[in-house]
């Protein structure tokens, strides 16, 4: 499978990266041949395979709800790259 | 020799008996940090006013008669990627240069009751990224063998660190060979417990369904007792098992007649290096020696392991770290445009190079139009890849191989191909894949670098696992061989 930098501009757009020029033609060179790899996949018949999302044979666990302190405010502000009376602050979500 | 190279019994017996005090050995692991660390590099953050201070409290309880935690005064190294309270926690990068965790790890609590001292944190690939240590944004850690050769990864500088003697032991953490891999560069003992053995709560999440922390020590007696310390289950982590922890001492037996052993075929085969070939495959005259028996079996799916992980890995990643926004903690990039700007710009500038090579494969493999071609597929084939073990488990207690394809490779051999990188780790990726437990003991060296014999077991059985490895490490002496290159003479 080859991608193009246009894949790559779209993929780091989801993800929220910028990629300089010189970045996006190294991921388009390097994911192209990881992805061409990942092609070996296909020699495998899993028409009838279940998936494995998780080893453990456990869903759903649930714990009593029982009321407990949280975190105080301040301590949990203690890492804000900004902050005012107790919120992070950000700049604008809408203009 | 340093009271760092005592057996964990002698130690404590020491300790006891008002001998030796734990200021004793917090001094002699800072000695050794001092003399050591210009060449191996292993530490991110050293706290020795916290070891000091911890150090003196413990002192204090053993005057008065306290009783001994599992671990009692044992200096300890935690990878950096195991938040610690109040102290600096980066995972190796820019991004939480600046992170100082408001809670512990379970682990860290865990640790905390058995009483071991904390030394410092250790360095690793960034976000448990890597099998080098290349990837870490602060230092490239050496391997006390040869400075010139990677320690291996992603847990390095905890392998190097130990190897090295600047801690008794190490937390590492394992999603696809990162416990095991640098344990086998580094000459050391490197115990991947089963999925859900150990608490997850405070590991940096890097593949939740993958993730493991475990223990890095000099021989499999240590191991033992650190699993024993840090085993159990979490109601902080859901996917911490609710199976009750044995008595892991019940291993230290020796004894492993009538032990089948399966010798995985397609861990020796293209690729393996035929030195270290060799090495693994004479552990098993030892193992004859001792009544065990061996035979060949088949892990037919081992081929796609590799592919596989990578797509799964990188997927759980790439959903793991949208956390790191740069909102709520880390180093926020200046003057951005907007909120979204803000988002790019502290996560660009804050990831390095394959942080954002995994982010960006496993969002393709999970974005609209991928999904099924890749990160389905990998799911199922990850089903194949149980399915082998369950089937060679019907027929052998432990299946053993090599740990590595090779020996430690030179720095800066493979960065540039990420490809190659990846396929270096086909011998541990698919126990990880299968949430099972294994282990590497050192079994000799080849070319004068160590290697790993590794040894695999049924998932919650680490007691027949540890009791293969306890009696192997016994009837040989590899495990005593110590890095010249750092100033330890082999023994």
């Amino acid at each position: 499978m080859s991608i193009s930098i246009r894949d790559v501009e779209h993929v780091a757009n989801l993800a929220r990266l910028e990629l300089t020029e010189e970045e996006k033609a190294k991921y388009t060179e390097q994911l192209g041949a990881i992805l061409a790899y990942a092609q070996k996949l296909n020699e495998l018949d899993t028409e009838d395979v279940p998936q494995t999302s998780h080893v453990l044979p456990i869903s759903n666990v649930m714990r009593d709800d029982v009321p407990r302190p949280s975190t105080p405010i301040e301590k949990v502000m203690l890492n804000a790259p900004d902050e005012e009376d107790g919120q992070f602050r950000v700049p604008a979500v809408l203009e | 020799m340093s009271v760092l190279d005592l057996r964990l019994r002698e130690l404590q017996d020491r300790l006891a008996g008002g001998e030796l005090t734990v200021t004793d050995l917090v001094e002699a692991s800072l000695a050794r940090i001092r003399e050591t660390e210009p060449v191996v590099q292993a530490f991110i953050t050293i706290d020795e006013e916290g070891a000091r201070a911890r150090a003196s409290e413990l002192d204090r309880q053993l005057r008065e008669g306290g009783e001994r935690g599992l671990l009692f005064g044992l200096p300890a190294g935690i990878k950096d990627n195991i938040v610690t309270e109040g102290l600096l926690t980066t995972c190796a990068s820019r991004f939480l240069s600046n992170y100082i965790p408001i809670y512990n790890a379970t682990v860290m609590d865990k640790l905390r009751e058995a009483q071991s001292v904390t030394i410092g944190k250790l360095n690793m690939d960034e976000f448990a990224m890597g099998g080098s240590n290349e990837n870490s944004a602060f230092k490239v850690t050496r391997n006390p063998w040869d400075p010139e050769r990677v320690p291996g990864g992603s847990s390095g500088g905890s392998a190097a660190a130990v190897a090295s003697r600047q801690v008794y032991f190490a937390l590492g953490s394992d999603t696809g060979g990162s416990i095991r891999q640098p344990a086998a560069y580094c000459g050391v003992v490197g115990l991947k417990p089963t999925y859900g053995r150990v608490s997850r709560y405070g590991l940096v999440a890097f593949a939740s369904s993958l993730d493991q922390i475990g223990p890095i020590t000099k021989n499999v007696e240590d191991a033992v007792y650190v699993l024993q310390a840090i085993a159990g289950h979490d109601p902080m982590d859901s996917t911490s098992a609710d199976v009750e922890v044995p008595d892991y001492t019940a291993a230290l037996t020796g004894d492993v007649k009538g032990l089948r052993i399966g010798v995985a075929k397609e861990y020796l085969g293209a690729g393996i290096d035929p030195k270290v070939k060799e090495t693994v495959l004479a552990t098993l005259k030892v193992f004859e020696s001792l009544g065990a028996t061996w035979e060949e079996v088949s892990l037919p799916h081992t081929e796609y392991a590799v592919a596989a992980y990578y797509l799964l890995a990188s997927s759980e990643a790439s959903s793991n770290l949208a956390r790191f926004d740069g909102v709520r903690y880390g180093v926020r990039a200046e003057n951005p445009a907007n909120l979204i700007d803000l988002y790019r710009k502290s996560r660009s500038q804050g990831f390095g190079a394959e942080v954002k090579r995994r982010i960006m494969l496993g969002t393709f493999a999970l974005s609209t139009g991928y999904y099924d071609a890749y990160y389905l597929k990998a799911q199922k084939v990850r089903t194949l890849i149980r399915r082998d073990f369950d089937q060679a488990f019907e027929k052998f207690d432990v299946i053993i191989g090599p740990t590595t394809p090779t020996t430690a490779f030179r720095i800066g051999e493979k960065i540039d191909d990420p490809l190659t990188m990846y396929l270096n780790d086909i011998c541990t990726i698919p126990v990880n894949l299968a949430g099972l437990p294994a282990i590497s003991v050192p079994c000799g060296l080849a070319d004068g670098l160590p290697v790993g014999l590794q040894i695999i077991g049924r998932a919650f059985d680490e007691i027949t696992v540890l009791r293969a490895a306890y009696a192997y490490e016994q009837a040989t002496e590899h495990h005593k061989l110590r890095p010249a290159a750092v100033g330890g003479a082999q023994a």
